[in-house]
């Protein structure tokens, strides 16, 4: 018999998807039964008094969290977020139910060891509740009273080598796709850069000093697989300056049929067979492909990048050799203004450790233009909107290229200053006006 | 020039005080308008209050504030002293 009537959440149970009511149900069972004999640090029923508040949030169709808390761990100003339920009467176990943010490995790989063992932490210290993965990219632990932070802490930071992840107007924990581990397609080793720059901002990322959050992701690839043009405020995507290299036998496989388009990806159904044309050449956005004869030709310098030929075809074409990084900023979700994609802020640089060059050319100037201009809750791609590109290239000091224009004639944000002109504004108006009357 | 951290410290707490009937909590930077220092020179002061438990870190999860500790509603709210 479950500890709350919640005919609300069970109707959620219904759908034909995997529901979190159904594991909470789950978990709360265990917790009650409590197989393994674990001596739970905080209330046994919280799973149950989780529900029972979130049923009456839906009856009320109001929150019953308060907002924000002080509590966190000694030195840090991260990582940890107090919330408290407004009902704590009728749901003790959730009264105090702080989160726990965990820097996630790179690539977001784990050993099933490493697994267990946060796990177990969290059964024991916490709600047993987690979130694989929050959309920063982070472990969040959900659920926790005061007295077992600095515990939990301890046990990360001393036995599991596991830092906090970043809160509030920090440096958020940088995250990253699988590069150069799993991906013929990572240009750069995202992982490498990732932890360079997260132990090179371990003060920026625990101790808050930014007007609002800041969000560094890396991808690979265009293909954005941790959506970093999307999300982050500094968004890292692996491209090529050379060439897309053609294997043409490869093309000819996959015209024959000897190789599955799309890796295979698509064997659900009989989709007929493969037609390059309509598949890849006619869906190419600048129409940069064609062939001719039996050959597959690019014209690489009108490729935008869109990934979308080599990932039909990843036996027969490949990134290019000349590899490095572009840099857009000012992704955000839309709580101020919509949402907006992140600007193109560097067409290409290399990534190569130690990665000077990105720190002391791109973000720290960037930073220290946000920490003194911008308004408080205001996320960079607001300043950017704010002030202007054309501001955001002096700060970084670099020529204003045509690539940074998203769309011409509609948002032509790149002007001349005067001391930029030959002979400036002024003019002669009497020869002017030989030519042009009042 | 670096600041000097004494005369920093006793502004920062001053400057707090005074808005103590208004407000409890403070952007990072309401604290470096009170410095009138850059935002890197100011974290400095306001780290090592922090540490020295002279300023306190709030957080909604989304923005962080700080407030002179045992000050505002959180507080007493929390049950911490």
């Amino acid at each position: 018999m479950a500890k709350h009537e919640t005919p609300m959440l069970d109707q959620l149970e219904s759908g034909p998807w995997p529901s979190f009511v159904s594991d909470m149900k789950a978990l709360a069972e265990k917790r009650a039964k409590n197989e393994e004999g674990i001596e739970f640090q905080i209330p046994t029923d919280v799973v149950e008094d989780i529900l029972g508040v979130l049923e009456l949030s839906y009856k009320h169709g109001r929150t019953h969290w308060k907002h924000g808390g002080i509590v966190g761990v000694f030195g840090y100003g991260g990582g940890v977020i107090g919330r408290y339920c407004d009902q704590p009467e009728m749901f003790p176990g959730v009264a105090h139910f702080h989160t726990m943010r965990v820097n996630q490995p790179g690539g977001k790989f784990y050993t099933t060891d490493y697994l267990r063992k946060l796990c177990d932490l969290w059964d024991f210290r916490g709600s047993g509740v987690m979130n694989m993965h929050g959309s920063t990219g982070d472990i969040i632990f959900l659920g926790t009273t005061t007295p077992q932070l600095e515990e939990i802490f301890y046990e990360m930071t001393h036995n599991l080598n596991q830092d906090l992840g970043g809160s509030g107007s920090n440096l958020r924990t940088p995250s990253d796709c699988i590069g150069q581990a799993r991906c013929e397609f990572a240009c750069y080793d995202t992982q490498d850069l990732c932890y360079d720059l997260t132990q090179e901002y371990q003060d920026e990322l625990h101790r808050p000093a930014f007007p609002y959050k800041f969000k560094f992701k890396f991808d690979g690839c265009p293909n954005c697989c941790v959506a970093s043009i999307a999300r982050s405020d500094l968004s890292f995507i692996g491209t090529w300056r050379d060439d897309i290299k053609i294997d043409q036998e490869a093309v000819q496989a996959y015209i024959g049929g000897e190789l599955k388009p799309n890796g295979g990806a698509h064997s659900g159904r009989d989709w007929g067979p493969f037609d390059i044309q309509k598949e890849v050449l006619d869906l190419c956005p600048t129409k940069c492909m064609w062939m001719e004869g039996k050959e597959l030709k690019i014209d690489n310098k009108e490729c935008n990048r869109c990934m979308h030929c080599i990932n039909v075809m990843p036996r027969a074409l490949r990134i290019g050799d000349d590899r490095g990084i572009t840099i857009l900023a000012g992704a955000k979700a839309p709580i101020l203004d919509g949402a907006q994609m992140g600007t193109l802020i560097v067409p290409f640089i290399k990534a190569e450790p130690p990665y000077t060059e990105i720190k002391e050319n791109v973000i720290e100037p960037i930073w220290d233009w946000w920490m003194e201009e911008g308004k408080n809750r205001e996320r960079l791609g607001e300043l950017m909107k704010r002030q202007g590109l054309q501001k955001m290239i002096e700060i970084l000091g670099v020529d204003p290229d045509p690539r940074m224009v998203q769309e011409p004639r509609s948002n032509p944000y790149i002007f001349w200053k005067e001391e930029e002109v030959p002979g400036g504004w002024k003019r002669d108006i009497k020869e002017f006006r030989k030519y042009h009357q009042r | 020039m670096a600041l000097d951290y004494e005369e920093s410290k006793q502004k920062i707490i001053e400057g707090l005080k005074k808005k103590q009937k208004t407000k409890s909590k403070f952007y990072f930077n309401d604290l470096s308008k009170i410095l009138n220092a850059k935002p890197r020179e100011a974290k400095k002061i306001v780290n090592r209050m922090v540490e020295e438990g002279l300023l306190e870190y709030w957080s909604s999860g989304s923005t962080s504030m700080y407030g002179l500790p045992g000050t505002g509603k959180q507080a007493a709210a929390e049950h911490e002293d």
